[in-house]
């Protein structure tokens, strides 16, 4: 099981050439991802690795059944990329690249929701790994074992040290979803399908500053989640006003705020860490205890 | 980036929103020579990035040049919510029958835009938001479709915009729509959008902010209205070399790979700082995920160039950048900075390789270099040391 990717996905890298693409391609073969194909219109016919690479994303899918796409595309072409990906109707796209202007993200984000057959993830993002099974971006694939914790986070290293923190318990899936302001899959999207998902008995979430989705995240874990959820906010000591690195983590007036976030979580239950180890052994107790 | 007045309204004006003949001024005699120049009634209007300037004293009303030159000189220098004014727009006086608000903005929670409009605009909209909540309209606008004559006129009947200047305001929404877009805005905001008593629509006042990644896009805008008086000296010299940085007013330098690894390392820093009288941190500043020798020393430098830093926490969990290549990056960075460390450094080393990572830094053995393997227990030392340097 896990969620989203799992032993039987078949990934393309739209942007197999280019230097970061052809890196994490490696790795992500290295770590057991199944690989079947790359996308560069341009190089066409040849391969990287042995890996083949097509003119289109429609082109990739129909000869290697491809159900995943990663991109690692620049930000200036990460649009049409993502268009492209959506048109084929691959069932997911993850999108890797950084600094995407939010105008583009808004628009593949309508594209994808009015076509409703593509599930994006990021932009801005480390990708997903379903340990031991399928690992689709930049997450490094021997951090942790697999396991029955689930994670979703805004964060690419904050990711890391939660699951090198609970490596001994070792993860079911773990979802780093960006950090951008308009994101394709949610803190909300990856509660679900950890609550739907057997081989989860527990969920981490970490958030951080700018915008209101750990509030509406807490709302919904109120109404749908049974499952045990531990959470961590970053940024209780931003100032008001300032980008903090991801283009999402901004405090604007006295909306986005840590403080916020945590108390609409601790409100519905949630325990929230005080630091990334504190939230760490939380969730230990918790596993410990089921 | 959020711009300045003038600089919205030259946005506007190049859209074809209506807007108010103006000149902008540094000193008095400036906007002096501007009033005459302009050959009537003016406003001279405060130019910061802050709200509530007119209650502050940043507008004023000048019949005469010489008036202008007075109201200037009054409001250049003024603090209005801790910003200095160094510029004044001086612009036409315009009599006022109403006044209305207009704006878009990314709308984050639904992942598309909206579309803010009222017949009652001129007090500030968070107010009207709360107060009269009715009263002002909100219509999303679909990130594709976008804002054409009919969505605009759906707009501007929600705001209840009087049948008189109706279609005027439906133009401006439409070109209003067009800077939003080919200008790549997060916000484009009309506060007041003003009718004349010879029912003419003039955007009185502007706020636009830009999206940062769309610079790429937008050379020639980001160059031109970039405000390099307004940014802080130790920030700017990290911006020419890369660095994600952000001044902060504290003791502890940090530096972390991951930019909510290190907004989780000011937190966890200001926590152990309440043991040591309250240390807090001196800066943001995200190294990425290469954690180069060279990037690491531009961090450091710029870090020992901030005179309240007292002590500097590096945190770094190795993901794929391993810890025995980030190690050898800290070595190297103290021997382009010359050997000698301004002032105490705790390195926490984890993930990838931590173990020969941390090897290598005892061996080493850099005086004024401490390694402590957690992020909580690091934050407690370097806070003790800052307290001790101060």
């Amino acid at each position: 099981m896990a969620i989203f990717i799992n032993e039987s996905s078949k990934v393309i890298v739209q942007g197999i050439t280019g230097g970061e693409g052809t890196k994490h391609t490696r790795r992500m073969v290295a770590s057991g991802t199944n690989i079947v194909g790359g996308v560069n219109a341009r190089k066409a016919g040849t391969d990287v690795d042995g890996i083949p690479v097509f003119a289109t994303v429609a082109e990739a899918m129909d000869k290697t059944g491809a159900d995943v796409s990663v991109i690692f595309v620049p930000a200036a072409f990460t649009k049409d990329a993502v268009m492209e990906a959506i048109d084929a109707k691959i069932p997911l796209a993850v999108v890797i690249t950084e600094g995407v202007p939010v105008q583009d993200s808004a628009a593949f984000y309508a594209h994808a929701a009015a076509t409703g057959t593509t599930r994006l993830i990021g932009p801005n993002c480390p990708g997903l790994i379903s340990p031991g099974k399928s690992n689709v971006g930049i997450i490094p694939a021997d951090i942790t074992p697999p396991g029955r914790i689930g994670l979703v986070s805004k964060s690419g290293t904050l990711t890391y040290q939660m699951m090198y923190e609970l490596r001994d318990f070792g993860f079911s899936s773990c979802i780093g979803i960006g950090g951008d302001p308009v994101i394709g899959t949610t803190h909300i999207d990856c509660l679900q399908a950890f609550q739907d998902d057997p081989e989860t008995d527990a969920i981490v979430m970490i958030g951080e500053i700018g915008g209101d989705a750990e509030e509406r995240a807490a709302a919904y874990i109120a109404d749908n989640i049974t499952k045990p959820v531990v959470g961590y906010v970053a940024g209780f000591t931003a100032p008001e006003g300032k980008t903090m690195g991801h283009a999402g983590a901004i405090v604007s007036g006295s909306s986005g705020t840590a403080e916020a976030k945590k108390e609409a979580l601790e409100k519905v239950g949630v325990k929230v860490g005080k630091t990334p180890s504190e939230t760490a052994r939380l969730m230990a107790d918790i596993m410990r205890s089921l | 980036m959020d711009l300045f007045e003038y600089q919205a309204k030259e946005l506007f004006a190049k859209h074809g929103v209506p807007v108010l003949p103006g000149i902008t001024a540094d000193t008095p005699a400036d906007a002096k020579a501007a009033a005459e120049k302009l050959a009537t009634d003016v406003v001279v209007k405060a130019q910061v990035k802050a709200g509530g300037r007119g209650k502050a004293g940043g507008v004023k009303f000048a019949t005469s040049p010489a008036e202008a030159e007075e109201k200037a000189t009054a409001i250049l220098g003024l603090d209005i919510k801790g910003h200095i004014v160094k510029r004044v727009l001086v612009t036409q006086a315009s009599d006022i029958a109403s006044e209305y608000y207009v704006s878009y903005l990314l709308d984050r929670a639904n992942r598309t835009y909206l579309a803010m409009a009222s017949s009652e605009g001129g007090m500030e909209i968070e107010q009207l938001a709360v107060e009269r909540p009715e009263a002002l309209a909100r219509i999303p606008v679909d990130a594709l479709a976008g804002v054409d004559a009919a969505k605009a006129a759906e707009i501007a009947d929600a705001a209840k915009i009087p049948a008189e200047v109706r279609d005027q305001v439906i133009d401006i929404l439409v070109k209003l729509w067009d800077t939003f877009v080919s200008e790549d805005a997060t916000l484009v905001e009309v506060n007041p959008l003003v009718r004349t008593p010879d029912d003419k629509v003039i955007a009185l006042d502007g706020k636009v902010s830009l999206d940062d990644n769309a610079s790429f896009r937008h050379e020639d805008v980001f160059t031109a209205f970039a405000d390099t008086s307004a940014v802080d000296p130790i920030e700017q010299a990290a911006k020419d070399k890369h660095l994600n940085y952000v001044k902060l007013d504290g003791t502890v330098g940090i530096i972390g790979n991951g930019a909510g690894l290190v907004m989780s390392t000011l937190d966890v820093v200001t926590y152990a700082g309440e043991q040591y009288g309250n240390q807090k941190p001196a800066n943001f500043l995200d190294i990425g995920g290469g954690a180069s020798a060279q990037v690491m020393a531009d961090g450091l430098s710029i870090i020992f160039g901030d005179p309240s830093v007292k002590s500097v926490f590096v945190n770094i969990f190795g993901g794929i950048t391993a810890c025995d290549a980030v190690a050898n990056g800290i070595v190297q960075a103290v021997e382009l900075l010359g050997g000698e460390l301004k002032h105490p450094i705790v390195v926490r080393l984890d993930g990838n390789n931590a173990e020969e990572g941390r090897r290598i830094l005892d061996e080493a053995a850099i005086p004024g270099l401490e390694r402590v393997d957690t992020m909580d227990g690091a934050a407690a030392r370097v806070a003790q040391l800052a307290a001790v340097g101060a």
